[in-house]
């Protein structure tokens, strides 16, 4: 396997400019004779395929919701990057490419992070065209935020529902293209196979979720944008039927795998309280604008927090790094509640949590601006907690929330399988070994709206396209091996339901693979996945059938999937010999705690290339060149 | 916490559905509605018996899957919330709880709690968006929007799409979530170069899938997850008005 980035030549700031040109164009009139699937309506997903139909090209978009308005984008919630500059503060395309790439904790490929950059501010011109309901000033000019990561304020934001306006935007530019029969909308199905013909991806098998129906679909080229594969972790802030079986099936097709051991956990969510819990909730990083985080310096301190006074508290973020204070990035954040927590200075039942004040704020700005800024995330805490933040701090404690690693992809967003492409966080590009906050929104966009429009008309215009249908053998053999595994989940009839062994899987990788790893620990986890893999193929119990709506059956494709990519994750943790983002060795830190990279050994992206299911993967090295932000030691203090 | 509960189970479209009763001991309070299915869904598929399904996702209340009847009221009792925000801490013990799909014929039942809600999404194809070409726009600052205009479509755009004003109204009407989308775009300048259009063709969608009409009773308005106002109809109804009579 040949990794070539194909990152044009030239100035960092004409290299996007300069590629626009170079790349072939497609006649305006043969754009028809050409057609694309994308799978995932996200915000990667419903911009591509409303841009791509507008543009003329025949689109077929699935989802395994009942809507395209449901994908998880939906649950982002703080806001959306942009250097537009309007607060006068210093801000530049150039800076927002700093910061991320210095976020990214020099992991990222500066090419593809200036692109992200140069294009942000056309993505809030577009949205706001569409109708999206940024948050403005009395003036009527837009407002903005800070995030963490930055100095400057150039988040854009709509009350704590960003993610759900912007993909409400894209969502309604996808619905007017199906209404005019631009693009053909698949809800309620599932991709289980990519369809590889002549080295080319040229289609993919789907099972309809209602009738269980296994269909096949052709096409010229085939976009992923199927999100993270966070839920590897069982527990996360992603959706339930967040999944990443499409992206693992193209691994396995020969797609490389970038970086799958760079996951994010995030400092901001509310804690576990049992059992039962099944999935996480995010408190948004934009409450770290107002809020202050702190724990008692007595580990016994028993108090209820609002009778601790201000001598009594630990706001260590702020003494730790005065000048970001609690705008760290997710990734230092993160570690530094673990690490109190650790100390036995943890706050609530679990003693596994840290307080989110907004006294100091509510007192400064009065009730009703936080209630503008952040309501309806205070009533998402409420009703989860029983508890009123506006009263008494939040608990908030670290989760599993997004995943930098992805389909490895070069300059065109292009996989290793020509005419696969792979958008949004589904993909490893942008974001290094650690995500800024309001950068995935910011990401999924670009690579929709404003990357892939022109990167697949030069894929298309190169030619070398074969005629095929879905009556070709590949189609055949996709749909016997989809078709087989499906048979065989059910068949096998044990004791164990699936969420037995999605739980099981969960706590291993939490466990081991999760804020802080050592190679003993990741040895074990490759052990035990290993074991809990094959109790899962002999002793799960899938029931029911294909020939219905079948839930078990749905989720049993996608456990079976993270069993394998839980694997990979702690593989990749453990070659890689250095902290940096969020992948913190224990082996390797400084004496104040911080992670300690290596760049003269671990600047690379590691692409690693499936070799059958008897066979160890092979990891590619693409290394990583900074012309323009020589890597440094990453310092918010 | 005891409950007994009572579940709607349906095999699919085609078949006849009925209540069976569960019992379900060891609910703890801090449980949310979902997981407390979850754990009698553990239960069923121990016995050999087919778990309940049911649409959820995000379970935080924004993705708008989830939509369930709890002891007749769509998303349960408490204001504001979706059934996935709901927390067991809101019943009692030994408590009989029923549970129920969406109940309104442009929704039929697909499997227990499952109903097909495509309808909202062809309203939508018909007219609910503005025609802004990818790469068309203006700079964000060309248009001003002030204040109070802004944050009133913010109202209206927080619609989830659940179909629990729909399932409320017992005319199965689905003007709450038409208003909402027709509200946000009228409010907002760059929604008025299709304003008229628009709303003819949403409604006109909205009548062909088979809704009924709003004869004002507000139920929508009580149950809506996002407390979508009725003011919204009132504005829908004032845009259609002008429409039509131009």
């Amino acid at each position: 396997m040949k990794l070539d980035s194909k990152i044009p030549d030239g100035h960092i700031s004409e290299k996007w400019y300069k590629h626009r040109f170079q790349l072939k164009l497609v006649n305006p009139a043969n754009k028809r004779k050409y057609s694309a699937i994308v799978v995932g309506t996200g915000l990667a997903g419903a911009s591509a395929a409303a841009s791509l139909a507008e543009l003329g090209y025949n689109v077929s978009a699935f989802c395994y919701q009942d809507s395209a308005r449901r994908a998880h984008s939906i649950a982002a919630q703080g806001g959306i990057n942009a250097a537009k500059n309007y607060q006068n503060d210093g801000d530049s395309v150039y800076r927002l490419f700093y910061d991320t790439v210095k976020g990214g904790d020099y992991r990222a490929r500066e090419a593809n992070v200036h692109r992200l950059a140069e294009v942000s501010g056309n993505i809030i011109d577009q949205c706001v065209a569409q109708g999206v309901p940024f948050a403005r000033e009395y003036s009527g000019y837009l407002d903005n935020r800070s995030f963490g990561g930055a100095q400057v304020s150039r988040t854009f934001y709509a009350r704590g529902q960003t993610g759900q306006q912007l993909l409400l935007g894209a969502y309604s530019s996808l619905s007017k293209q199906i209404g005019l029969g631009n693009v053909k909308m698949f809800t309620r199905h599932e991709m289980v196979e990519l369809v590889v013909i002549n080295g080319r991806a040229r289609g993919i098998i789907a099972r309809d979720m209602v009738s269980g129906k296994i269909e096949r679909y052709v096409a010229d080229a085939v976009l992923l944008c199927t999100g993270g594969y966070g839920n590897v972790y069982y527990l996360s802030t992603n959706a339930k039927g967040s999944n990443a079986t499409a992206i693992w099936r193209a691994y396995r097709k020969g797609a490389a795998f970038g970086n799958p051991c760079y996951v994010q956990i995030h400092p901001t969510c509310i804690p576990v309280s049992g059992d039962h819990q099944s999935k996480l909730t995010l408190m948004s990083e934009s409450l770290r604008n107002d809020g202050k985080v702190w724990v008692p310096k007595r580990g016994d301190d028993t108090r209820n927090p609002s009778d601790i006074p201000e001598a009594d508290r630990d706001y260590f973020l702020e003494r730790k790094y005065p000048s970001f204070g609690n705008l760290v990035p997710r990734d230092v954040a993160s570690r530094n509640s673990k690490q109190v927590c650790d100390e036995g200075k943890g706050v609530g039942g679990s003693k596994l949590a840290v307080y989110l004040d907004f006294r100091d704020a509510i007192s400064r700005l009065g009730k009703p601006k936080i209630e503008e800024r952040y309501g309806n995330l205070f009533q998402m805490y409420e009703q989860i907690t029983a508890e009123d933040p506006y009263k008494t701090p939040m608990r908030i404690y670290p989760a599993v929330h997004y995943t930098m690693g992805g389909l490895w992809v070069d300059y065109n967003l292009m996989s290793t399988i020509p005419g696969l492409f792979v958008l949004g966080e589904a993909n490893f590009s942008d974001h290094g070994a650690n995500r800024l906050g309001a950068s995935a929104l910011m990401q999924g966009l670009a690579d929709g709206y404003f990357v892939i429009p022109y990167t697949l008309g030069g894929y298309f215009a190169e030619g070398g396209l074969d005629k095929v249908t879905t009556e070709h053998e590949a189609f055949q053999a996709a749909e016997n091996e989809a078709k087989g595994r499906l048979d065989r989940l059910l068949s096998i009839n044990g004791t164990k339901s699936v969420d037995y062994y999605h739980k099981a899987l969960g706590k291993i990788m939490w466990d081991n693979v999760g804020m802080s790893r050592n190679a003993k620990g990741l040895e074990e986890a490759i052990k035990k996945i290993k074991e809990i893999r094959e109790e899962f193929w002999q002793n799960v119990r899938v029931l029911g059938a294909n020939e219905e709506i079948n839930q078990s059956l749905e989720k049993a494709g996608r456990v079976a999937d993270y069993m394998e990519l839980g694997e990979l994750v702690a593989k990749d943790a453990l070659q890689r010999n250095e902290s940096c983002g969020g992948h913190f060795r224990e082996e390797y830190q400084t004496e104040e705690n911080e992670a300690r990279r290596d760049d003269e050994n671990f600047s690379y992206v590691a692409a690693w290339e499936y070799k059958g299911d008897d066979a160890e993967p092979v990891m590619h090295k693409e290394p990583l060149q900074f012309e323009y932000v020589k890597p440094s030691q990453r310092s918010y203090k | 916490m005891k409950l007994t509960l009572k579940v709607w189970r349906q095999k699919d479209a085609k078949s006849k559905g009925d209540f069976k009763t569960y019992e379900l001991s060891d609910v703890s309070p801090d449980m949310s509605f979902l997981e407390m299915i979850d754990i009698l869904n553990e239960k069923l598929i121990d016995s050999k018996e087919d778990p309940i399904a049911f649409d959820h996702d995000c379970r935080e209340g924004i993705c708008g899957s989830c939509g369930l009847y709890v002891n007749g009221r769509a998303h349960g009792l408490k204001r504001g919330i979706t059934v996935c925000q709901l927390h067991m801490r809101s019943f009692n013990d030994g408590e009989t709880v029923w549970i129920e799909p969406w109940r309104a014929k442009p929704f039929p039942v697909l499997k227990d709690l499952i109903v097909d809600r495509s309808p909202l999404d062809r309203i939508m194809q018909a007219g609910g968006f503005i025609s802004a070409r990818t790469g068309s726009a203006p700079d964000a600052h060309a248009v001003l929007i002030d204040h109070d205009t802004a944050e009133l479509a913010m109202d209206a755009a927080a619609c989830i799409g659940c179909g629990a004003c729909v399932a409320a109204c017992k005319n199965a009407s689905a003007m709450l979530f038409v208003s909402a989308k027709v509200s946000q775009f009228a409010l907002l300048p760059q929604g008025h170069p299709e304003r008229e259009s628009r709303v003819l063709a949403m409604v006109a969608q909205m009548d062909k899938e088979g809704f009924g009409s709003c004869t004002n009773t507000g139920a929508c308005e009580a149950e809506c997850p996002k407390s979508i106002s009725i003011t919204n109809i009132a504005r829908l109804n004032r845009e259609y008005l002008k429409a039509v009579i131009k």
